[in-house]
């Protein structure tokens, strides 16, 4: 790991540990400055502006909220159009004791935005919906959650937890194992809500409407979804999907757990990509401890993801295609899927979710055959890509199916929150390895592929040329080879000691038993950092109360917006496009629900 | 074109009925030409139906139908058992089904959580006699690192399971190995439910 000599006894002399002292970003000042020109534009009594913080931050009055969110959505120079999050956090001894955080982007001006609400625990907050159609689903995760009441929000109910779960889970006096039994006859029944313009007077010629369930259990679900539609005929009216089938609590388990330890958690998310959760998450605790990856450890922090982004895609083609019925891509595609896995396993020992990322750098160093590996992949994907094109782009039988299907519009993209490939698909090129650039994405040299249409057709169109994309980035990271050096940082207050110096030198003995028993403990305050998942945004915003554990962690999940609005998009069609559109946004359950 | 319906015949000619306990019994598989033959000597009921069990369990546990009940990231592990690189058609087990009505092992492959939890119980009630039940992954076994509120510690809460496969989540071999393992056990006629 390092050039380290058995006796060496160098004192580490770079920064102590800075816990229990408020975290002050390095962009602080920046945003601060932007935040008077945003709050200038907007110019509400009722906001606040507070600073130090990593994004523009405000505080609005609960009942000024939906004036301001409109103020930001409709300004002309803002524009904020993009409702990227909306959670809570629950800080108990405080007067307020909820916050509800709102996180807006802007696509035009490529920043982000932050609105808190502060609200007690009798007080209630007025409905979003109106503004933006993705917080539908937000608010309610909210209220189950933190049962903080939406004024006039349209369908107030639980959609995580079932309906038979009590108390709200992520308060911080929910006991982390309290669980209620579902014991009731199993599933819930949901009365699809029909689309206005689908609402006709029932005439004698009508088919009679017929209410069709599909999934939790239903193959064509991956994983575990629940859509409910009504029929007429054969078209879809109404359609309503149930979530929380996997919800594993991951939000509550962080906050029991280490810095460290929730990565594992982190790799169960979108389980598909599982290094690219691992990047997200260690790259936020980095951000608040002030503290960067040495080169070698980003460099393989970055081909690791590439591929998985990679194995991510053809397990999203390959198992759409499954769904249409041609089978032969997906043994074809998995071949080379497994080759993908196998790189992972010699670095880490683990295939499928290797959890080979530390806060500060990589568990242990890549083998010395890795770059010989990756390029034998690289070199050998591209047959199995363009075969795989080839069989189904120009198919008539298939075209017919993904043609003009589950279509999106592109402002109603934005107005949802979508992100990554299903974003791109309706023609907006946002990237975030582009927009907000890490682990040295701006470079290399590639392109963001960006369809026209939104339809099923046009999101394989991105997908396939996205694997290309990759595949540039690697190749160039292969022939740049992997930087010398260690691939943990040298900080003794993050990275344990090696083992032969924790037997040999009492300091490096301190300090592992001081890492193992405290833990890393970043200074006071929250972060927010955001990497670009198999499915488009994955963002973490991390609280640190100074202690070994999170006080607060919260996942971006880039499905929910995605799959809320899944609904919306098979309106007027059939089911069997049903099933070839929702295979082609690649719905992740252990993202969807965390 | 009209029908004619013939009266007390049958296409396939029928031999005619041997009454129980009259003439010797043979065992429901029969040998090319062996239907023709007499069987002597094996006139024991018991040793035929011992017998029968031993073909029936061998033919089980050569063509299991699978069930994945997948819920993440165990069923991904569990597609890359099923597709080429592993093949579970090696073993027989590659039908795979996901009504429960054609299926006879249930392979649990990732969490469950309190919420689908009755529907498990439901899918497993479906399906026919004799089921088998294996349970992949730590999640299914225990609920894994997931000590949560809303995840079910382990299935063997709600049905009864015949394999447990350790690994987080296992390898398809590992995977593969619980199959094998279940195969062998039927083959004993272990399982009796």
């Amino acid at each position: 790991m390092s050039t380290l000599t058995k006796f060496s006894a160098i004192p580490y002399t770079g920064p102590a540990p800075t816990n229990r002292q408020p975290y002050i970003p390095v962009e602080a000042e920046r945003m601060d400055a932007r935040g008077q020109e945003i709050s200038a534009r907007i110019a509400r009594p009722a906001v606040v502006q507070e600073t130090g913080q990593d994004l523009p931050t405000f505080l609005v009055e609960k009942d000024a909220i939906i004036d301001v969110l409109r103020a930001l959505h409709d300004d002309a120079e803002l524009q904020f159009t993009m409702p990227l999050d909306l959670f809570g956090a629950d800080y108990p001894n405080r007067e307020k004791r909820f916050d509800v955080v709102y996180q807006l982007y802007s696509v035009k001006n490529n920043e982000r935005v932050r609105l808190k609400v502060r609200v007690a625990e009798d007080e209630s907050v007025p409905t979003s919906t109106g503004v933006f159609q993705g917080y539908d689903w937000y608010e309610r995760e909210v209220w189950d959650m933190y049962g903080i009441v939406f004024d006039g929000h349209p369908n107030l109910r639980r959609i995580l937890t079932h309906e038979m779960f009590q108390g709200h889970a992520l308060r911080k006096d929910y006991d982390p194992a309290q669980r209620w039994l579902l014991t009731d006859r199993g599933v819930s029944t949901i009365t699809p809500k029909i689309d206005p313009r689908y609402v006709q007077e029932e005439s004698e010629s009508d088919f009679e409407r017929v209410t069709l369930n599909l999934g939790p259990s239903h193959p064509a679900t991956h994983g575990t979804l629940r859509i409910v539609v009504t029929l007429d005929g054969e078209t879809i009216v109404g359609a309503e999907q149930e979530i929380g089938y996997l919800h594993r609590c991951f939000e509550k388990m962080s906050e029991t757990h280490t810095y460290q330890q929730v990565i594992p958690y982190t790799d169960r998310l979108n389980y598909c990509s599982a290094v690219i959760n691992n990047v997200g998450y260690c790259m936020t605790v980095e951000k608040m401890l002030g503290i960067t990856a040495p080169e070698r450890a980003q460099h393989v922090r970055l081909m690791l993801s590439e591929f998985y982004r990679i194995s991510d895609h053809i397990v999203c083609i390959g198992t759409n295609l499954v769904d249409m019925g041609a089978l032969t891509n997906f043994w074809w595609l998995f071949q080379p899927r497994e080759e993908i896995i196998s790189l992972a396993e010699t670095c880490s020992g683990a295939r499928l979710l290797p959890s080979y990322l530390r806060v500060g750098g990589l568990a242990v160093d890549v083998p010395s055959t890795f770059l010989a590996h990756s390029q034998h992949l690289v070199r050998t994907l591209p047959k199995f890509i363009d075969d795989v094109e080839a069989l189904v782009m120009k198919n008539r039988i298939f075209r017919d199916r993904v043609d003009g299907v589950g279509v999106i519009s592109r402002e109603d993209a934005i107005n949802y929150g979508f992100t990554g490939p299903c974003l791109r698909a309706t023609g907006v090129p946002f990237d975030v390895r582009k927009a907000n650039p890490y682990l040295g994405y701006e470079t290399y040299d590639w392109d963001v592929p960006v369809a026209e249409g939104g339809d099923t057709y046009a999101r394989f169109l991105v997908r396939f040329e996205e694997m290309r994309q990759s595949l540039r980035i690697l190749q160039q990271a292969i022939d740049r080879g992997l930087p010398p050096g260690p691939v943990m940082v040298d900080n003794p207050y993050v990275a344990l000691p090696p083992k032969e110096k924790v037997y040999n030198e009492m300091e490096s003995l301190i300090y592992h038993f001081k890492l193992i028993m405290h833990g890393i403990q970043p200074p006071v305050g929250e972060a927010y950092f955001q990497v670009e998942g198999g499915n488009g945004e994955v963002g973490f915003y991390i609280v640190s109360d100074g202690t070994k554990h999170p006080y607060r962690v919260r996942v971006r999940p880039p499905c929910f917006p995605i799959f809320e609005a899944f609904g919306k998009m098979i309106i007027g069609q059939t089911i069997p496009d049903a099933i070839a559109a929702l295979g082609s946004l690649n719905i992740i359950a252990g993202e969807l629900d965390h | 074109m009209p029908v004619s319906k013939v009266e007390n015949e049958s296409i396939i000619a029928r031999k005619p009925g041997v009454a129980p306990g009259e003439g010797p019994e043979k065992g429901l598989i029969t040998l090319p030409g062996e239907s023709d033959r007499e069987v002597e000597g094996l006139g024991g009921a018991s040793y035929i139906t011992t017998k029968l069990d031993q073909v029936v369990n061998w033919a089980r546990g050569n063509s299991l139908w699978p069930l994945p009940f997948g819920t993440a990231c165990c069923a991904i592990e569990f597609m890359s058992m099923v597709s080429s690189h592993y093949d579970i058609a090696r073993f027989g087990a590659e039908v795979v089904r996901f009504s429960p009505r054609q299926a006879d092992l249930m392979i649990v492959a990732g969490t469950i959580v309190d919420k689908i939890a009755p529907v498990l119980k439901k899918i497993y009630d479906q399906m026919p006699e004799p089921k088998y039940v294996i349970a992949m992954g730590a999640c299914a076994t225990s609920g894994g690192f997931y000590r949560a509120y809303h995840v079910v510690q382990g299935i063997d809460e709600i049905v009864p399971v015949d394999m447990w496969v350790p690994g987080c989540p296992p390898t398809p071999d590992g995977l593969m190995y619980a199959i094998l393992k279940l195969k062998e056990k039927i083959e004993r006629g272990e399982i009796r439910r």
